[in-house]
This record gives structure tokens, C-alpha cells and sequence, in this order.
């Protein structure tokens, strides 16, 4: 065992040296070096944490503590990673689809010149450490530090091409929008530090399970973690950044705005699961929030005509899903979810890169049409993530998205009703999607239809390689009520989640009910799959919307309302701030106090007479002030 | 002779020696005060070595206050020294302005 812990840091610390190597060595590396250096050091990582995956299948929990890396009075926060079931899940998602996405982006990004390229790769590898480091981390502290990293990288990731000023404005937007959450989980981390004394998550849990938090507390320290989620995984209030991310290259919509960084938050609220189970009233609002932000998102993402946009709400309308079970207690659902949707997510943003590669830079979907026919391989790989995301038994969707469902059921039936219909957009947006762009006949130009050509197999192995993850990543977690027992992952994650099953208790529901709510939603998406296939075959959306549709195709203008309830009044403020009290109070006060010395010194200026008398007759006057002093006045 | 009386005469040298200072213009007079000041300062030395010399005998120890008579020497030394530096000074301003009114020494102020 003191093997793994000596070995565990390694598995960040490669892909920071390859940030370094690819940083520095940018303008002298070939692209093979760059590609060689970018994917190996993730895929070195990957094998390390398929033996740390090993290591703890037994149910164990190691803590590897390196330095302390805060030493103030009686606060003492190491620098030490946990590595238990929970995180080692998530370093096989991240390295392992991370590695993926890598390959992917040598072939994809090979049009950039050679330093963009070494660029673009040290940017991927620092992502790639500063997740690991948020997994990793044994406390609130270290998880920061990786938050922060993952946002500045996702910023960094965004504004990719930065002549662009559109672009750069996205990243400005996730950047200020990702702050936001940020500094509430700054200070939900300082409430924990007032009351506990220490931010380590084994004392933090053990605190909260002995019940020592006061209510209060509790709920405004999850409540604080929570917004913090909301900003890093793009739920409402604060997920309109997340669309406008799809500025940067599509591999980075896939690794970091997809598979990764946004399941950040789901990965902080499971580690933090025995918080909120104590707190009742912060799981009613994830729950809320999260059905929110899934119904939303999907309705939105019914009228978009961008293939990358229509991906992006739909992974916010995924991610709120994931929030529903953790609101309602189903944490395995959500972690199970996290993972099912990296793959097929993952797979469907590197599917429209592809699509988008052979196009020649096209993402309009109403431009597309009939793709099947040249591209047999992104085909077949895309249906696979279509099929997989709107749940179609078998795939690996189904399964997590059921387990969800049952969840909602679970704690009310309103819950289930609403999920099930953001299910049924699901499966209608992801076919009209699909519909749109691979069926009917070509609607772009000739030359685009010329240049029509199935992507290299640096970007097809990768596509296959999550296809069949798509459809095999279900079956770790198989329902209880079709094979007893066969939740394998339900039985891996048991002892992260133990102590919150013993405070919720979770109410069982009959197989008898799970069969039928599973055949009502199986049955309703499948109408929907085969509804929107035809539909969009025949006669894809050429206009734009009218009516209710345009709303929709404006996202409900929550951009429109931001700008003018909290941008503009924002920009107001500053300018008057720079225009009217910086000139008047504040130059005022800095030339007020250099004119007072001016005018002071001038009038001092008179006593220098150069008469030797009143020098003289001044030092008298002054000794006897002192004698006056030292006889009479001093005590 | 008790003490009170050189200390009397002292404080009365010393405070003529300031107005003398302070209100006249002629350097020659103003030099002489300022050695009025400093010879009055020296008086009470030797007038407080004295009357330590005294309590000293009464006492047993006869050597207590020399130091303070032999002290008064050096200051006498000094201010010879010290004189010498003025008067020349003088010298040299009444070869440059024609006077010795300390008035028309204003150039301090430049």
C-alpha cells in the first residue's frame, strides 16, 4: 500500500510537466514532439490511476499528506490528497476521456501554427492538472486551488483564438461568471474554518455527523457551496456562460465544458454529501435548481440552429439532471451520471467537430444535411451518443438517466413528471439535431459538398473508443429491480455515500413501480425518437422561429434581461465612478493635499529671515519653553 | 560663602549675557556675551565642585571635586581657542562689509 502513496502524486504532476514543457518549448518543439509530450503525460496518468482505481475497490481510504501548506496560529491546512472511491472514479474519467481528447485534438488542431499548437497543448495539460488537483485534494483548500486552475484554464481554453473579440468577451463572461460561484465557495470555506477549525473533509464530515453545526450554519455553508457549484456547473442563475464557451475549440468544449470542469460542482456536492443530507432544506433547493436549469436548458435547446449550442444546453440541461439527484438524495445516480454523460457528451462535441472539420468551419446546422452518406464512421458514432443521451434501453444513458428518474419518483412525484418531460426534449432536440445534419438531402454549397471527407484516424479512434464506452458505461450500474445485484458501481461508491444513506434512509420503491415508470419513459422517448427523426428528415426549421419559438430561439432572453438588470446599471456606476468621483473627490483630495503643503511651506518660508538675531531670540524662546515645561507642567 | 550666592551671581551673568545677545548689533558685543554666558556657566562648575570638595572632607574623602577644578581648565582652553576663531571672523566680515552690525549679515537666508 505505501507504494500508491508514494506513486499518487505523479498522476498530476505529469500532465503539469507537460504544461511546463509544452509552454516553455512551444516555439522549438515539432507538433509530433508537442502531440507526443501532451498526450503521454496524460496517458501515463490514466494507467497510474487505473491501478489507484484497483487499489481501492475494497472499500479503503488513503490520505497521502505531502507539506503542510498553510501554517497560521492554530490553523494547519496540508497539502494532501484523498484518495477513495469517489475521486479515483473521477481521475479514470478525467485522464481517461482526457487522454481521448487529446489524441483527437493532434489531428484536429494541426491547421495552428507550431507555437498556437504548443500553446493550445501546454493550456489542455494545465486543465488536465488543476482537475486532478480538485479531485485529489483532501480538503476544501486544495479543491480551491484546482477550482480556480480549472477556470482560469477553461478562460484561457475559451478565448483560444484571441484575435477574436467576440471570443475573448466569452471568456470574460465564463470568467466573471465562474467569480461569482468562486467567491461563495471562498466563503463558505472561511465559515468552515470559523467553526470547525480546520477544513479537512474527515474532520469537516465527522463535525457535521456529530451534529455540531447549527442549522443555520449548515444550510448557509451548503447553500454557499451550492452557488458555487452553480457557477462552475453552469446551472441557473448563472448558466448563460457556458453556451457562449463554445467560442473555443470544440475538443475543449468536449474536455472541459462537457466531460470535466462543469461535473466539477456534482463531484463537490457528492463529496460533500453528508453536509447536505443534514440539511434538508439546501437539498430541496439543488433539487429545484436542478430541475430548473434541466427544463430550461432543454427548451432552449429545441430551437437552436447551432450544432455546437445545441450541445452545449444540453449539457446544461444534463448537468441540472445531475443536480436533481443529488438534490434528492440519489448521489450514486448523479456520480453515475457524470460518467455516462462524459462519455457520450464527450462523444457527441467530438462527433460535431468532426462534422464541423469536414465542413470547413460551418456550424449551422440548417446548412448540413444528408452527412451520413460521406461520413460513415462520425455517423454511426453520432447516432450512438444520440441513442445514448436520450436513453434508449441498452445504452449507457438509460441506466443513469432511469436511476435519476427513479430518484425524483422517489421524493415526489411533480419531480418525475417534470424530469420525464425534460427526457422527452431531450430525445426530441438531440434527433432533431441529428435529423437535421446527417439526413435529408445537402443543403450547403457545392464546394463544401466537394470537400465533404470522413476525419483522419486520429479523430475517428477516439470517436469509436467513447462509442463503445457509450453503450458498454451503463451496464456497471444496472438497476436493482432488472438484475439483483448487479449495480456494481451503486456497491464501489457505497462507502463515500454511507453515512448520508443513514441520515436520509432512502425509501425504496417497489419493482413493480420501477418497471412501469421505466416502460412509460421508454415507450414516451422512443415516440419522440421516431417522431423528431422523420419529422426533420423531411422538412428540417429553415426559418427562423415565430411566436413562442422565437423566445426559445433568443434563450428566453436571459441574456437580454442580465444585460440590462445587472451589466448595465454596472457599467453606469463605473463610468460615473471614473467620470464624475474620481475627478471631483478623489483628484480633489490628492490636489488638496498638495496645495495644503504649498501653501503651509510658503508661509513657513517667512521665518527663514536670515537674521542672526530672531535665530537667536527663537532658541531662547524655545529653551524656555522646555524649562517652563520640565519646572511646571511635567508630572 | 553659601552656594546661593554664586549661583545668584551665575543666573544674573548668565541672563545678562542673553539680553546682551538678543538685543545688541555690534558683533564685538554680541561675542562678549556669548563668553559672559559661557564664563558664568564655568562660575557655578567651580562653584558646585567647591561644595562637593567640602561635603567630600567632611566625609573622609578629600580627593571628592578636583576633577570638577581641573575641568574648568580645559573649558578656559577651549574658549581661548573658540575666541580666537571669532575675533578672526569678525576681522574678516569688517574687511568685507565695513561693519560689525550683525544686521547686514543677512545672507544666510540665500
Amino acid at each position: 500500500m505505501k507504494n500508491l502513496l508514494h506513486i499518487v502524486f505523479l498522476i498530476p504532476l505529469l500532465p503539469f510537466f507537460g504544461f511546463v514543457i509544452n509552454g516553455l518549448g512551444r516555439k522549438y518543439l515539432t507538433k509530433g514532439l508537442i502531440g507526443i509530450v501532451g498526450c503521454g503525460s496524460v496517458l501515463v496518468s490514466f494507467l497510474i490511476s487505473v491501478w489507484v482505481f484497483t487499489e481501492v475497490k475494497n472499500g479503503n481510504t488513503y490520505i497521502a499528506s505531502y507539506f503542510d501548506f498553510i501554517k497560521v496560529g492554530d490553523l494547519t491546512i496540508p497539502f494532501a490528497f484523498q484518495i477513495d472511491q469517489l475521486s479515483s472514479l473521477f481521475l479514470l474519467i478525467i485522464t481517461g476521456v482526457g487522454f481521448l481528447i487529446h489524441v483527437y485534438s493532434t489531428s484536429y488542431m494541426h491547421g495552428e501554427e507550431d507555437d498556437h499548437f504548443g500553446r493550445y497543448f501546454s493550456y489542455l495539460n494545465l486543465f488536465v492538472f488543476s482537475m486532478l488537483l480538485l479531485v485529489l485534494g483532501a480538503n476544501y483548500v486544495i479543491m480551491f486551488i484546482g477550482w480556480e486552475g480549472v477556470g482560469l484554464c477553461s478562460y484561457l481554453l475559451i478565448g483560444y483564438w484571441f484575435k477574436n473579440t467576440g471570443f475573448n468577451k466569452a471568456a470574460n463572461k465564463a470568467f466573471i461568471m465562474n467569480r461569482i460561484g468562486d467567491l461563495a465557495f471562498l466563503i463558505a470555506v472561511f465559515w468552515i474554518i470559523s467553526k470547525v477549525g480546520n477544513v479537512n473533509y474527515g474532520d469537516v464530515f465527522a463535525f457535521a455527523q456529530a451534529n455540531k453545526f447549527t442549522t443555520t450554519d449548515l444550510t448557509a455553508i451548503t447553500i454557499l457551496l451550492f452557488i458555487g457549484a452553480t457557477g462552475k456547473s453552469a446551472q441557473i442563475p448563472l448558466y448563460t456562460w457556458l453556451p457562449d464557451a463554445m467560442a473555443g475549440p470544440t475538443p475543449v468544449s468536449a474536455l472541459i465544458h462537457a466531460a470535466t470542469m462543469v461535473t466539477a460542482g456534482i463531484y463537490m456536492i457528492a463529496r460533500s454529501n453528508i453536509l447536505y443530507s443534514l440539511s434538508p432544506v439546501t437539498m430541496n433547493i439543488v433539487a429545484i435548481i436542478g430541475l430548473a436549469t434541466a427544463l430550461v436548458a432543454a427548451t432552449i435547446a429545441l430551437r437552436q440552429n447551432d450544432i455546437k449550442k445545441v450541445l452545449a444546453y444540453s449539457t446544461v440541461s444534463q448537468l441540472g439532471y445531475m443536480f436533481l439527484a443529488l438534490g434528492t438524495g440519489a448521489y450514486v445516480a448523479a456520480v453515475f451520471h457524470v460518467m455516462t454523460h462524459a462519455f457520450f457528451k464527450a462523444l457527441l462535441f467530438l462527433g460535431s467537430g468532426s462534422v464541423i472539420h469536414a465542413m470547413g468551419g460551418e456550424q449551422d446546422i440548417r446548412k448540413m444535411g444528408g452527412l451520413s452518406k460521406h461520413m460513415k464512421t462520425t455517423h454511426a458514432t453520432f447516432l450512438i451518443g444520440c441513442l445514448a443521451i436520450a436513453g434508449i434501453p441498452g445504452l449507457s444513458g438509460f441506466f443513469s438517466k432511469d436511476e435519476i428518474l427513479a430518484g425524483a419518483f422517489a421524493k415526489s412525484p411533480v419531480f418525475y413528471a417534470i424530469a420525464l418531460g425534460t427526457a422527452l426534449l431531450t430525445a426530441f432536440y438531440m434527433f432533431r439535431m441529428y435529423a437535421t445534419t446527417f439526413k435529408g438531402t445537402f443543403r450547403g454549397t457545392h464546394e463544401q459538398e466537394h470537400h465533404l471527407h470522413e476525419s483522419p484516424a486520429a479523430i475517428t479512434v477516439p470517436l469509436v473508443i467513447l462509442a463503445i464506452l457509450s453503450v458498454i458505461g451503463g451496464y456497471v450500474g444496472v438497476p436493482e429491480f432488472i438484475i439483483h445485484g448487479a449495480h456494481f458501481l451503486g456497491d464501489f461508491l457505497f462507502p463515500v455515500f454511507a453515512a448520508s444513506y443513514e441520515v436520509l434512509k432512502p425509501h425504496e420503491i417497489s419493482h413493480q413501480t420501477e418497471w412501469i415508470l421505466t416502460g412509460i419513459s421508454t415507450a414516451l422517448i422512443l415516440v419522440m425518437v421516431i417522431f423528431a427523426w422523420t419529422r426533420y428528415s423531411r422538412k428540417p426549421d429553415m426559418e427562423d422561429a415565430k411566436g413562442f419559438g422565437k423566445i426559445l430561439q433568443h434563450k428566453w432572453y436571459v441574456d437580454e434581461l442580465y444585460e440590462k438588470i445587472i451589466v448595465r446599471p454596472l457599467n453606469a456606476l463605473a463610468s460615473f465612478l471614473n467620470e464624475v468621483f474620481e475627478k471631483t473627490v478623489l483628484d480633489g483630495m490628492v490636489n488638496g493635499v498638495g496645495r495644503l503643503v504649498n501653501y503651509g511651506s510658503r508661509q513657513l518660508r517667512l521665518l527663514q529671515s536670515g537674521q542672526v538675531g530672531s535665530y537667536v531670540l527663537l532658541m531662547v524662546v524655545g529653551m524656555l519653553l522646555f524649562f517652563v515645561f520640565q519646572f511646571f507642567l511635567r508630572k | 560663602m553659601p552656594i546661593n550666592y554664586y549661583i545668584f551671581l551665575a543666573i544674573s551673568l548668565f541672563c545678562i549675557g542673553i539680553v546682551g545677545v538678543l538685543t545688541r548689533r555690534n558683533a564685538i558685543i554680541i561675542f562678549m556675551c556669548i563668553e559672559l554666558m559661557l564664563n558664568a556657566v564655568n562660575l557655578l562648575l567651580v562653584a558646585f565642585s567647591k561644595m562637593h570638595h567640602l561635603n567630600g572632607v567632611a566625609q573622609g574623602n578629600p580627593a571628592a571635586g578636583t576633577d570638577g577644578q581641573l575641568f574648568v581648565f580645559f573649558i578656559m582652553v577651549v574658549a581661548a581657542a573658540e575666541v580666537s576663531v571669532g575675533l578672526a571672523i569678525i576681522v574678516m566680515m569688517y574687511r568685507n562689509i565695513h561693519s560689525v552690525d550683525v544686521n547686514f549679515l543677512n545672507r544666510l537666508k540665500h
